[in-house]
C-alpha cells in the first residue's frame, strides 16, 4: 500500500513541479525573475495578470481561441452524430472503406496541411476568420467523433429504435429525444476530444490566422519586447491557457476512466 | 450486431463526407499537384513527374530528419507505454484521492502544445528554471541549447510528462472493466503478482493498448509545436524531427514542390507504420467482434 | 479433505460495526462436513457470496475463526487453503488453451511437467473436456468456460472443497440441467465436499443434500430439502420454499386447538404453554383440503384458480388473509365458496417467526 501511493506521488509531483513553476514565475516581476533564484514569489503580483487583462491584444487571443475551439466542437459533433450512427446501425455501399478513409485523416500530420490550408482559405477568402481554424480543426476532430460516437452507439441495443419507430416517433423526434440522451456521456467524451484537441494545436491554428482571429498560443509569441524577453507575462498567459481545460477535466472528472476507453472497452 | 442494409444511410454520412473532402482532398489535391510540378515564383508551373520524389527520397537531409524521428517515436513508445501501465496499475479502484489522481493527471493533456514548449522551456534554463538551477546546482553538465544530448533528454522528459497521462487514463479505464471474480481466481488459483498481471491484466488490457500505441505512435511522429518551441530544431538540426523540417521547407525556404512530394512520403510514412502497428498487434485475435 | 469449522464468525465490510446491522454477516456457527454437498440458498444481498468468500479466504472475518479439520486457516491466505470456487461469471483465461488453463494452478505451485500433464489428461478426461484440451479457452461456450473453471480447482489432488457462486447465471437455460447433473455425478464419482451458493430454490433442492438458508446475514436453517419442506423452522423459510410458499395465518391457541377468524383448527399437538400475542399457523398449500361449502370447515372465498397442467393452484382469501392451496388436477372448483381443511401433522405453529418444535 505504501509503495502504491509513493509511485502516484512520484508520478503526480512529476507532473505539478513545472506547472507550478510556471504559476510562480507567473505572480513574479520580470526583475524579480531574473535576479535570482526563488521557489516562490517574494513579492506576489498580480501586474502580469493585469497586463493581460488590460491588454486587448492578449484577451482577445483567449476570445478568439474559445471562438473558433467553441464552433470546431459543434460543427464536428453536428456532423458526427448521424454519421456516427449510420455506421453504427447500417451496411451501405462502400461504408468500410468510407470509415478507414475518415480515420486515416486522423492520421495526416499538421504539417502537410498547413500550406494548402493556407492557400484554400485565402482563396475562398476565409483567411483570418474564425470559421477557418474551425474547419480546418475538422480534419482531425471529425474522425475522431465519429470513431468515438460510433463506439458508444453499438453499445445501445438495436431494439430501441424498432421500438420507438413502432411507437410512431420520426426519425428526428427518436434521434433527438430518445437516442441523445442515451449516448450523452459518449456525446460528453467526444466533444471533450474535440475540445481538447482543437484548444492545444497551434500550427495550424497559427497560419490562417493573422490579426482578427489569431490564438492565445500564437499572441504568446508577441512577449519578445524591446527589452527582451517579458517571461512573467508569459508565464501568466500560460497559466490563463491552462485554466479552461482545467475547468474542462473538473466538469468531466467522473467519466475519465469510462470517457477515456472511448466506449471500447 | 447484425446492421440492415440501407443505402440510405449514404445521407446521414454525407455531411461528415463534404467535411472531410473539403478539408482532406482538395489541400490534397494542391499537395499532389505541387508535387509533380516546378514554378519559377510567377504562377507558372511545368511538369516534372516523379523528380522531387526521387530527390526527397534520395536526400540526406530526409534521411536523417526520418532516422530522427523513428528513434524519437521509438524511444517515447518505449518509456510512455510501460511507465502508463505500470502507473495505472497502481491507481487504486476506489476512494476519494482516484477522481483528483485522475484530473490531475489528465491536466497537462489539454495545455496548448506551444504552451507545454514553454513550460520546458522555461523549467529547463539554468538562469530562470528550476530543473535548470538544480542540474547546475549540482554541478550536472547541462545546456540544452548547445548540447545535442541534452537537447533529446530534455524534449523526451517533456513528451514524456506531457503524454503518459494519456496511457495511463486508457489503461486504467481497461483496468476497471475487469470484474473482480478474475482476481479471486487468480488468487485461488495461486497465481503470482507477475502472473495475474501476464494473464489477466494484459490480455484484457490489449484493446486500449492497441489505441494508446497508435494514438503515441501518431502523434509523437507528427510532433512540431512543443520541440519547436523548444528547441527550434537546434542545435544544428539535432532535434529537426519530419514535422520541423517539413515546415522550414514549405514555409521557410518556399520550397513548394520538394516540400509537397515531402508531405505526400511523409503521410504514406504514417499511414504505413499505423497500419503495421495495427496488423502486428491484432494479428492473434483471430476473429475480431468489433470493426 | 476435511470438515471445515466455522467458528462464532461474523463479518462486517465497515471498520467499527456499531450494530447488528453494520454486519453483513451475524454471528453463526456451522460445520461443513466432509464429502457432502450444500447449497447456500437465499435472496439477493443476504450474506451468501460473503460466507463463501470466508471459507475460500478472498475476506478474512472481522471475528471468529474459520478451521479446516483441526487447523485454524482464518489467516491463511487463499492460495494456501486449497479451494476450488467457480464464480457467477466463467473466468477463463482468454490468452490460454484449455490445457493450459487446467495447468496454471499447478504451474503457479511450482510442479513437474510431466506431473502437470498426467494430472490436466486426468482431469480433462473426467470432465469430458479431453477433445478440447489444445483448443484456445476463449472460443468456447459459457457452460464449458464454467466446466473449464471448475477443471482449474480440481486439478490440485488436494481440494478441501469446492464453492461455487450461482454457477449457472450466464448459462442456456437448456444447458443448465445438463451441468448441474455433471456436478452431481463428480460428486458422487469423487465425493469433494461442495459449498453451491444459489438463490434459485429448485436448483438448491436438486442439488445438495443439505440446505442452508439465509437471510439478512444469518443463518435461518440448515436442513435436508425434505425438512425444509416438511418443517421450515423460520416463517420466511416457509415462504422461500416451496411454490407458492407456505401459507400463514395469525392464530390463538388454545390447547390442541387454534382458533383462526371464530373458526377452530385442530392441531396434532398440545400448546397451552405456547401462548404468546405473535403466534401463527403455517400450512403448506400442498396440505390443504379443498372441498364444497357443505361439507363444513373453514370457509374461504376462491379469486382465481391457476391450472398448472399437473395441478391447480387455489388462491384463497379469508377475511383480510390469502392463502393458496395445491389439488388436483382433477378437482373440480365451480363455486366461489369452499370449504377447506388441513392435515393436522402438517399443520405447524409458529411464534415470532420461529417454529415451535413438538416432534423432538
Amino acid at each position: 500500500m505504501k509503495n502504491i501511493r509513493l509511485t502516484l506521488v512520484f508520478y503526480i509531483a512529476f507532473l505539478m513541479i513545472p506547472l507550478y513553476w510556471l504559476f510562480n514565475m507567473s505572480l513574479k516581476t520580470n526583475t524579480e525573475i531574473l535576479s535570482g533564484f526563488s521557489l516562490w514569489p517574494t513579492n506576489p503580483t498580480l501586474d502580469n495578470y493585469i497586463t493581460i487583462f488590460s491588454d486587448a491584444g492578449w484577451y482577445m487571443g483567449y476570445v478568439n481561441s474559445t471562438i473558433y475551439v467553441g464552433l470546431n466542437t459543434i460543427i464536428s459533433l453536428a456532423v458526427a452524430l448521424p454519421a456516427a450512427y449510420a455506421f453504427s446501425r447500417y451496411r451501405f455501399m462502400g461504408d468500410k472503406h468510407l470509415f478507414f478513409w475518415l480515420l486515416s485523416n486522423r492520421m495526416a500530420p499538421p504539417a502537410v496541411f498547413v500550406l494548402p490550408f493556407f492557400q484554400l482559405y485565402s482563396s475562398i477568402g476565409l483567411f483570418d476568420t474564425h470559421i477557418a481554424v474551425a474547419l480546418a480543426h475538422c480534419l482531425f476532430n471529425v474522425p475522431l467523433a465519429v470513431w468515438i460516437l460510433e463506439g458508444f452507439m453499438s453499445g445501445i441495443p438495436k431494439e430501441i429504435d424498432e421500438t420507438a419507430q413502432i411507437d410512431g416517433y420520426s426519425f428526428g423526434a427518436f434521434f433527438l429525444r430518445i437516442f441523445m440522451p442515451l449516448i450523452k456521456s459518449g456525446i460528453g467524451v467526444a466533444a471533450f476530444f474535440c475540445f481538447m484537441f482543437s484548444w492545444v494545436e497551434l500550427l495550424i491554428a497559427r497560419t490562417l490566422t493573422s490579426v482578427d482571429a489569431k490564438p492565445i498560443a500564437a499572441v504568446m509569441t508577441r512577449t519578445v519586447s524591446a527589452s527582451g524577453l517579458d517571461w512573467g507575462v508569459l508565464a501568466a498567459a500560460g497559466v490563463l491557457t491552462i485554466i479552461p481545460g482545467a475547468i474542462v477535466i473538473w466538469f468531466v472528472r467522473n467519466h475519465i476512466a469510462k470517457g477515456f476507453a472511448l466506449g471500447r472497452v | 450486431m447484425q446492421k440492415k442494409l440501407n443505402q440510405k444511410a449514404w445521407f446521414l454520412v454525407l455531411p461528415v463526407f463534404l467535411l472531410v473532402a473539403f478539408s482532406a482532398i482538395i489541400p490534397l489535391m494542391t499537395v499532389v499537384n505541387y508535387s509533380v510540378q516546378d514554378s519559377f515564383g510567377n504562377n507558372e508551373f511545368f511538369w516534372v513527374g516523379a523528380e522531387w520524389f526521387s530527390e526527397i527520397l534520395n536526400s540526406e537531409r530526409f534521411h536523417s530528419a526520418l532516422g530522427r524521428q523513428l528513434l524519437f517515436s521509438a524511444i517515447i513508445l518505449l518509456i510512455e507505454i510501460p511507465l502508463g501501465i505500470f502507473i495505472a496499475l497502481k491507481i487504486p479502484k476506489q476512494g476519494w484521492a482516484v477522481s483528483l489522481c485522475l484530473v490531475l493527471m489528465a491536466l497537462p493533456l489539454l495545455i496548448p502544445w506551444n504552451v507545454v514548449g514553454t513550460i520546458w522551456q522555461i523549467f529547463a534554463r539554468e538562469d530562470i528554471g528550476l530543473l535548470g538551477y538544480v542540474l547546475a546546482a549540482l554541478d550536472v553538465d547541462y545546456n540544452y541549447t548547445q548540447n545535442s544530448t541534452d537537447a533529446w533528454i530534455t524534449i523526451i522528459i517533456m513528451d514524456v510528462w506531457h503524454w503518459t497521462s494519456l496511457v495511463v487514463l486508457l489503461c486504467y479505464a481497461g483496468l476497471s472493466s475487469i470484474p473482480d471474480a478474475y482476481y479471486q481466481a487468480a488468487k485461488i488459483d495461486g497465481a503470482s503478482r507477475w502472473a495475474t498481471f501476464r494473464y489477466i491484466q494484459l490480455p484484457k488490457l490489449k484493446r486500449v493498448l492497441l489505441i494508446a500505441v497508435l494514438l503515441r505512435f501518431m502523434d509523437s511522429f507528427m510532433i512540431y509545436t512543443e520541440p519547436f518551441v523548444v528547441t527550434g530544431g537546434g542545435p544544428g538540426n539535432a532535434t529537426t524531427f519530419l514535422s520541423i523540417d517539413l515546415v522550414k521547407m514549405a514555409i521557410g525556404q518556399f520550397d513548394l514542390g520538394p516540400a509537397a512530394a515531402f508531405s505526400l512520403i511523409y503521410f504514406l510514412i504514417v499511414l504505413l507504420l499505423s497500419w503495421v502497428f495495427y496488423t502486428i498487434m491484432t494479428a492473434n485475435e483471430g476473429k475480431t467482434n468489433q470493426s | 479433505m476435511a470438515k471445515i469449522h466455522l467458528n462464532n464468525i461474523a463479518h462486517s465490510y465497515q471498520p467499527n460495526p456499531n450494530g447488528p446491522d453494520d454486519y453483513a454477516l451475524k454471528s453463526m456457527e456451522h460445520i461443513w462436513e466432509d464429502g457432502k454437498t450444500y447449497a447456500l440458498l437465499g435472496p439477493s444481498g443476504c450474506g451468501k457470496t460473503t460466507l463463501l468468500n470466508i471459507i475460500s479466504g478472498l475476506l478474512t472475518p472481522s471475528e471468529g475463526h474459520v478451521l479446516f479439520g483441526d487447523d485454524d486457516v482464518t489467516s491463511l491466505p487463499t492460495e494456501e487453503r486449497n479451494i476450488a470456487q467457480v464464480f457467477q461469471f466463467p473466468v477463463i483465461y482468454d490468452t490460454m488453451s484449455v490445457r493450459q488453463n487446467l495447468a496454471f494452478p499447478l504451474k503457479n505451485r511450482g510442479e513437474s511437467v510431466e506431473a502437470i500433464n498426467a494430472r490436466v489428461e486426468e482431469i480433462a478426461s473426467m470432465l469430458g473436456l479431453t477433445d478440447q484440451l489444445d483448443s484456445r479457452a476463449l472460443n468456447l461456450s459459457s457452460d464449458a468456460k464454467q466446466i473449464i473453471s471448475l477443471g482449474r480447482g480440481l486439478v490440485r489432488d488436494d481440494v478441501n472443497a469446492i464453492l461455487f457462486d450461482e454457477p449457472l447465471t450466464m448459462i442456456d437455460p437448456h444447458k443448465k440441467w445438463l451441468l448441474r447433473s455433471k456436478l452431481k455425478k463428480l460428486h458422487q464419482e469423487f465425493g469433494f465436499t461442495m459449498v453451491y451458493v444459489t438463490h434459485d430454490q429448485t436448483e438448491a433442492m436438486t442439488f445438495a443434500d443439505h440446505v442452508v438458508v439465509m437471510k439478512d446475514g444469518e443463518i435461518l436453517q440448515v436442513g435436508t430439502p425434505k425438512e425444509l419442506f416438511e418443517r421450515p423452522r423460520h416463517t420466511f423459510v416457509g415462504h422461500f420454499i416451496g411454490s407458492p410458499g407456505m401459507n400463514f395465518l395469525p392464530v390463538s391457541l388454545e390447547g390442541n386447538k387454534a382458533k383462526f377468524n371464530g373458526q377452530t383448527i385442530k392441531l396434532n399437538h398440545d400448546y397451552s404453554t405456547d401462548i404468546s400475542d405473535n403466534i401463527m399457523l403455517g400450512i403448506r398449500p400442498e396440505y390443504i383440503a379443498v372441498t364444497t361449502p357443505d361439507n363444513g370447515g373453514i370457509i374461504a372465498s376462491v379469486t382465481n384458480v391457476e391450472d398448472l397442467g399437473k395441478h391447480k393452484i387455489v388462491r384463497m382469501t379469508i377475511g383480510d388473509h390469502t392463502l393458496s392451496a395445491i389439488v388436483p388436477e382433477e378437482t373440480e372448483i365451480s363455486t366461489n365458496e369452499v370449504s377447506i381443511s388441513f392435515t393436522p401433522e402438517n399443520t405447524l405453529i409458529y411464534r415470532n417467526n420461529l417454529l415451535i418444535e413438538k416432534d423432538k
